[in-house]
């Protein structure tokens, strides 16, 4: 069976085995007994792989366990239950890794750390007075010449080892080899008194030492001499070295000069390799691939498949973004134009800042590559350039101004709410010394506003053009890499934007152009932070639902939404995706737009303008989804039904509430007269005639009725193509169709009216399309429950296939395996205990029998004394 | 009449007019009450009553209350048949007479001053008069000034009431806010009887009078009178009276519940024999379930007036439907057709108006007999979802489950969202709309085309009502009375207060208010 095992050994074993040089010491015997040997036969011999465990010396490993259990629980055994045990603190005793030298030291130091730590600490003066055999150092000192102070410290005061090997017993002890023949020697040295030696040592070194100090003079000497002569021949031996000398002192810069490059090469950002640049056809498959996932998500939401799949990523970077870093150089340039006065003599230094700031956007710009659109990149160029050309523009004012620019800085420097307080009351006062300058200057940096207030204060009275830029550069002092707390003043900054624009749309006249320049930057701030932005939206329109709700109760109906609230529905399709089955923000709207399209009735030419812009914004709503909105057609059908006659109009369709079949506003669309529409023309409908239509002649108004009414009919025109593939859609358009087809008097209406007119009535067939009847939808039939086994085709155990199953699953074998391990280890630790207590046993038992043994063979022999006396005694 | 003629006394006060006036009348009322001789200044007292500051007015009320309501039970007031005051100085009396004849007419002569007064504009004015009135009404009862006659020996004085009715029920004034003062006196029993039969009185003069023509004020003021009336539920309850008679109850009709029951029944029947104008109609409707029909001896005499309501057609008939119910239910009353108008009854509007809740509380209960012929169940669950075409999303919540339940109700409406028989047969919808009679409206072998439209509807939740009929309907019935108050606000709510993680953005970047990629607006308005 050994024979067998040997055979299935692997050369490389038998080489491990069989090498002298893993033979060391005592332990080289067990290589040689094959018997002390134990090999783990591996089932498959994988090449290449090493194995630490193929051969295992259970003999060694035993013994090493002992003599470790020996060290630690033996000698805790022995210590059990006793209250005094000795510890040894000497310094570094148990610390294997210092050399005994190392530790003999730090001893020594430790020791005299000690004695001198327990002298006066207050007297400065006097140090430790060393001590030689009871001589004081500083005696010894005396004798010893000025000379030989200066001599080498390592010899100082220091005995040759030679001299103290021979005269002092222990000093290099361990260094010399004790030869045999100095014995006698020694023995004949002993003779000598002590007294005597002492004075010899002392001789010997002084004597030592003054020769030692007359050859170093000796060699000093030689050597200055040397130099002295070399000097002189030197000139004479070369005759090129005085140049080299001279030249020694210019070239020192110059090394410095490449020592410098040299750093600043090591230190310099290596040019790292950038991405290829992409070819145009590239870029623009990289942009379809994005477009065509994200409207892959948006498709998903619209059918309400993700619902609830939440993780969505939100991370489109737009042109305007700002999250790129581009920030950063910004506000570089920011300090820069700030310290304006100090700066401008340094001109090349601000051109370098420029440049890298040039470098560090194109870089951004590589980055971003994947995200960004073409059109985006073009945008954010523009705007850099806008932004230079804005801060060149300033430097050069700011070189021209007098110092009170400066102080307006300051200002802002100072306090940052002053900065928005303090501007109007400057402007008063200096306006008219600079008003050019003062003008087209605005602060760089901007306080986020704590208010609305704050914020108005800030933009009041500004251009629109410079509005956007004061709220731009409070987006950009702000970034939220930049300080801990932008985040939440940016996303204050978006409430207060949207509070804004609905101010302004509330505003005689409306500021629609200001609020249209917003849009940008409050689709930027979306972007950075949809949860805020969601949550504003939500509010805005929760509040105005809830006055209208209120108004409903109390009156059954309610006044059309104004101005500000259309912008915000207007928005909320701008930054929120319309076509979701779900959306926290899109859904609410479109109820608080079918909210005002059925209780909001329609009693004059505004309400005529505010429902068509709700009208027009359900169409945009759902352009994409192509949901179905009821309240939209029966607005449409309701404001259609007004324009036409009384006398033509019977039963023949059903208006839905808010409208009504007759009464005073049901004729609010009927021209007054025919002829105006020979002189019509479309033209938009202004968004501000959602509060005053401005048409004051008759003439005007008919115009503006056409108006009304080519917009109507575009949107029941767009409603039909929407609609087209819906099951019920003659259903939902008989209505709009009988009214339009027998009712609606078109002859009086312009060629694109009738044109219109006739499309719509194409669109809509008189007779409705075939359906085949509903049917439930095929389930899946339940499959039989059968009586089979299961068969897993999967053999095997199961493994985890998540990371954290697979971490968790391999924590639980690692532990079962210390379990197992630590559970050998006790077993073994209490039968070596076992053994011990045994062997103590054995050996007292031991003693006490040889004790007893030695008093019996003692007694034995007495008693033996004894009887021989007695026999003597009887003899 | 006496005290005008002495009007010259009083403006002239001017100043200190504030406490005089207070002095003058507490001293003559002192005076007047102490002895006969003072007798005139009754007149004086009387001047205050049109006064045109109200609290000389206020005050002038408190104080003739006081001085009749002492005068009265002393008996100083003449009783019987009243002679003129001419007669009185012609004929031979004694001055002890005379006396009573002549404070009687002062008593007239304030009774017509404070039934003025309730026209009066201020209300503190208004209330004042009335409970002097009232006070007065309660003392006349005591001290009855007619003599009694065998005949009729319960004294209550019908004439005053009658008179305050009559202003009460102005023609011309809202009085809403007098009549709810009024209601502490008609929970008096027998108060409330004889006002009862004075409304009647006032009704039936006032509406003959104008030629039985709408008159809004009025019929409202009835109304709002009416409706403050509660009867009692039983006849133990009728032990509060505004004059005790001495024990002699069991005749007197206020006394009875039945009498009382029967006066409402009639007091209401009078009121609404006349043309209403819309809105009281409704108002009538709106509580006549749960506020007169129960009062009623015989609520089945409501048949005329809820089956005139029933067929106005709107609004009015939608809530004519829950009286009719009461009378279907608990009294067994027999309406032809009923199904019939009830289907008729379902047009857009069923879903905008502000009683929805009701229709359909009460159509479910309507529909919910399982041994209604499955053609009218279809027809009805037909018209309801093309109705629902036009509905807005609250609508469509209550009615999407009220339509799957239906179908739950009657299995053999299955068809309607599940004919395989036919499945591959491409048809035109045979349900014909205008078709009033929901026997041939060929509901039953159509399909509900108009759920599979509303599955593509904007609104999450109503879409996934819809989707509800792909598959077949489990058997649970939804439970509807959660969906029936349901606002808009409360819709939007859900959605505001959704906590999501994630919200979704646009991904096209905006570049401007009316640029967007599917931008309809812009197309037709601009910015200006």
């Amino acid at each position: 069976m050994r024979c067998k095992l040997f055979s299935s050994m692997d050369a490389s074993l038998a080489k491990i085995l069989l090498s002298p040089t893993t033979c060391t010491g005592s332990r080289g015997g067990w290589l040689n007994n094959a018997f002390e040997v134990k090999i783990n036969r591996k089932k498959f011999d994988v090449l290449g792989r090493k194995s630490k465990h193929d051969v295992g010396l259970p003999g060694v490993s035993r013994s090493k366990a002992i003599n470790k259990r020996k060290d630690t629980l033996l000698k805790e055994f022995r210590l059990k239950n006793k209250a005094n045990k000795f510890v040894d603190r000497r310094f570094g005793e148990y610390d294997t890794k210092m050399a005994p030298e190392d530790k003999i030291l730090q001893r020594f130091a430790l020791e005299r750390q000690r004695t001198q730590a327990k002298k006066d600490i207050y007297n400065l003066n006097e140090e430790e007075e060393l001590t030689h055999y009871g001589q004081s150092l500083a005696e010894i000192e005396k004798l010893t010449d000025m000379v030989d102070s200066d001599s080498d410290s390592d010899e100082k005061g220091l005995l040759s080892a030679e001299l103290t090997a021979s005269n002092f017993g222990g000093g290099g002890g361990l260094l010399r080899k004790k030869r045999p023949g100095e014995n006698d020697e020694d023995e004949s040295q002993k003779h000598k008194s002590r007294q005597e030696l002492i004075e010899e040592l002392i001789l010997k070194s002084k004597q030592e030492k003054r020769e030692r100090q007359s050859q170093k003079e000796e060699a000093q000497e030689l050597t200055e001499k040397l130099d002295q002569e070399w000097k002189s021949i030197q000139n004479l031996l070369v005759h090129k070295t005085p140049k080299a000398e001279r030249m020694e002192e210019p070239e020192k810069p110059k090394l410095d000069d490449y020592d410098v490059m040299v750093r600043e090469l090591g230190f310099e950002m290596k040019a790292q390799p950038s991405e290829k640049l992409k070819t145009p056809e590239e870029l623009a498959k990289e942009e379809r691939e994005r477009l065509q996932k994200l409207e892959a998500d948006r498709l998903k939401r619209m059918l309400g498949d993700v619902e609830e799949n939440a993780t969505q990523k939100q991370s489109h970077l737009s042109a305007d973004d700002l999250n790129d870093g581009f920030i950063l150089d910004n506000d570089d340039r920011k300090t820069l134009s700030y310290k304006d006065g100090k700066w401008n003599s340094d001109g090349g230094e601000e051109e370098g800042q420029e440049g890298e700031e040039g470098t560090g956007g194109e870089e951004e710009e590589d980055d971003e590559d994947g995200e960004d659109d073409g059109s985006g990149v073009d945008d954010e160029d523009d705007e850099e350039e806008e932004d230079e050309g804005e801060g060149g523009h300033s430097d050069l004012d700011s070189d021209q101004a007098s110092g009170a620019e400066d102080e307006e800085e300051e200002e802002n420097d100072e306090g940052e709410e002053e900065a928005a307080k303090a501007k109007p009351a400057l402007s008063e006062e200096e306006r008219k010394a600079m008003q050019e300058a003062a003008k087209a200057e605005l602060p760089y940096t901007f306080a986020a506003p704590e208010s609305f207030s704050d914020l108005k204060a800030l933009l009041d009275g500004h251009s629109a053009e410079k509005q956007r830029l004061i709220v731009e550069r409070i987006q950009k002092c702000n970034h939220p890499s930049l300080a801990a707390g932008n985040k939440a003043k940016l996303e204050k900054l978006f409430g207060f934007l949207l509070e804004y624009v609905g101010e302004l749309a509330m505003r005689t006249p409306p500021e629609l152009a200001t609020v249209n320049i917003f849009i940008p930057q409050v689709y930027a701030l979306c972007q950075l932070f949809p949860a805020a932005a969601h949550k504003v939206m939500q509010s805005l329109l929760g509040d105005s639902a809830h006055s209208m709700e209120e108004s409903i109760e109390v009156k059954g109906r309610a006044a059309f939404p104004g101005l500000d609230m259309m912008i915000y529905l207007k928005i909320v399709a701008l930054l929120f995706p319309t076509s979701d089955f779900r959306h926290p923000v899109t859904t609410p709207a479109f109820v608080y737009i079918s909210q005002a399209l059925t209780k909001c009735p329609v009693t004059s030419l505004e309400s005529l303008s505010a429902g068509l812009v709700l009208c027009s914004l359900a169409v945009e709503f759902v352009s994409l989804s192509q949901r179905f909105v009821p309240e939209l057609i029966n607005f449409l059908l309701g404001l259609l039904h007004m324009a036409v006659p009384a006398d033509t109009c019977t039963g023949t369709y059903l208006l839905v509430p808010p409208f009504k079949q007759q009464g005073k506003a049901s004729k609010l669309l009927l021209l007054s007269d025919a002829e105006a529409s020979n002189s019509w023309s479309r033209k938009a409908i202004p968004l501000t005639s959602v509060h005053r239509v401005t048409a004051s002649t008759d003439l005007e108004k008919d115009h503006y009725r056409l108006s009304v009414l080519h917009t109507c009919l575009d949107l029941v025109k767009r409603c039909t193509l929407l609609y087209r593939q819906l099951p019920s859609y003659v259903q939902i358009f008989q209505p709009v169709r009988t009214l339009l087809a027998k009712h609606l008097p078109v002859q009086s209406y312009p060629s694109s009216l009738q044109e219109l007119h006739r499309e719509i009535l194409e669109a809509i067939p008189e007779t409705p399309s075939k359906h085949a009847p509903l049917v439930f939808e095929k389930k899946k039939p339940i499959p039989l429950k059968l009586l089979e086994p299961k068969i897993v085709l999967d053999y095997g155990k199961k493994r985890g296939n998540t990371k954290e199953e697979r971490e968790r699953e391999r924590l639980k074998h690692k532990y079962k395996k210390e379990f197992k391990g630590a559970l050998r280890e006790l077993r073994k630790d209490t039968r070596f205990l076992a053994q011990a207590k045994l062997s103590d046993i054995m050996s007292r038992d031991a003693e006490r029998k040889r004790k007893v043994k030695e008093l019996y063979g003692s007694l034995a022999t007495q008693e033996g004394e004894w009887k021989a006396l007695r026999m003597k005694k009887r003899k | 009449m006496a005290p005008s003629k002495k009007s010259s006394v009083k403006q002239s006060e001017g100043g200190n007019s504030e406490i005089s006036y207070k002095k003058r009348i507490n001293t003559k009322t002192e005076l007047l009450l102490q002895s006969r001789r003072h007798a005139n200044d009754i007149f004086d007292v009387l001047e205050y009553l049109q006064s045109e500051k109200e609290k000389e007015v206020i005050f002038a009320i408190n104080a003739c209350q006081k001085i009749f309501c002492a005068l009265l039970e002393r008996g100083d007031l003449y009783v019987g048949q009243l002679p003129s005051e001419e007669e009185m100085v012609e004929g031979d009396r004694d001055a002890d007479e005379k006396y009573h004849i002549f404070i009687r007419h002062r008593y007239s002569n304030c009774v017509e001053l404070l039934l003025d007064n309730i026209g009066h504009e201020v209300f503190q004015v208004k209330e004042a008069a009335l409970t002097a009135l009232m006070k007065f009404a309660a003392a006349e009862g005591q001290h009855p000034l007619q003599k009694l006659e065998f005949s009729n020996h319960y004294n209550f004085p019908l004439e005053l009431i009658l008179a305050v009715v009559r202003c009460l029920l102005s023609g011309t004034e809202d009085m809403a806010l007098l009549i709810s003062r009024f209601q502490e006196f008609l929970e008096m029993d027998d108060v409330r009887y004889y006002v009862m039969s004075s409304i009647r009185d006032t009704i039936t003069r006032v509406m003959d009078r104008n030629k039985r023509a709408v008159m809004p004020v009025f019929q409202n003021n009835v109304f709002t009178l009416l409706t403050n009336i509660t009867i009692p539920s039983q006849s133990a309850e009728i032990n509060n009276f505004l004059i005790r008679q001495e024990g002699k109850y069991e005749d007197w009709k206020a006394a009875k519940l039945k009498e009382q029951k029967r006066a409402f029944e009639q007091t209401w029947l009078t009121f609404l024999k006349y043309k209403l104008p819309g809105n009281m109609y409704k108002k009538v409707l709106v509580i006549l379930h749960d506020s007169i029909l129960p009062h009623m001896n015989d609520p089945t005499l409501m048949i005329d007036f809820l089956s005139a309501a029933y067929s106005v057609g709107g609004a009015v008939s939608l809530l004519a439907l829950n009286g009719l119910f009461v009378l279907i239910h608990q009294h067994n009353l027999d309406y032809p057709d009923f199904y019939k108008k009830l289907y008729n009854l379902l047009d857009p509007s069923v879903f905008h108006v502000k009683y929805r809740a009701r229709f359909f509380h009460l159509a479910n209960i309507f529909l919910s007999s399982s041994h209604l012929p499955v053609y009218l169940v279809a027809a009805f669950v037909k018209r309801l979802s093309r109705l629902a075409l036009t509905a807005p999303p609250t609508g469509l919540l209550i009615v999407l489950p009220f339509i799957c339940n239906l179908i739950r109700r009657h299995p053999s409406c299955r068809v309607l969202i599940h004919r395989p028989s036919a499945a591959d047969e491409l048809c035109n919808d045979p349900y014909v709309m205008d078709e009033e009679d929901p026997a041939k409206c060929h509901a039953l072998e159509s399909s509900l085309w108009e759920l599979k439209t509303l599955q593509s509807h904007y609104h999450p939740d109503v879409a996934k009502a819809a989707k509800a009929v792909n598959q077949p309907l489990p058997g649970l019935e939804d439970d509807l009375s959660k969906l029936l108050e349901l606002t808009t606000f409360e819709l939007m709510e859900r959605d505001l207060k959704s906590q999501s993680l994630a919200v979704p953005l646009e991904f096209d970047p905006a570049g401007g208010l009316l640029k967007s990629a599917k931008e309809v607006l812009g197309v037709h308005f601009s910015l200006e």
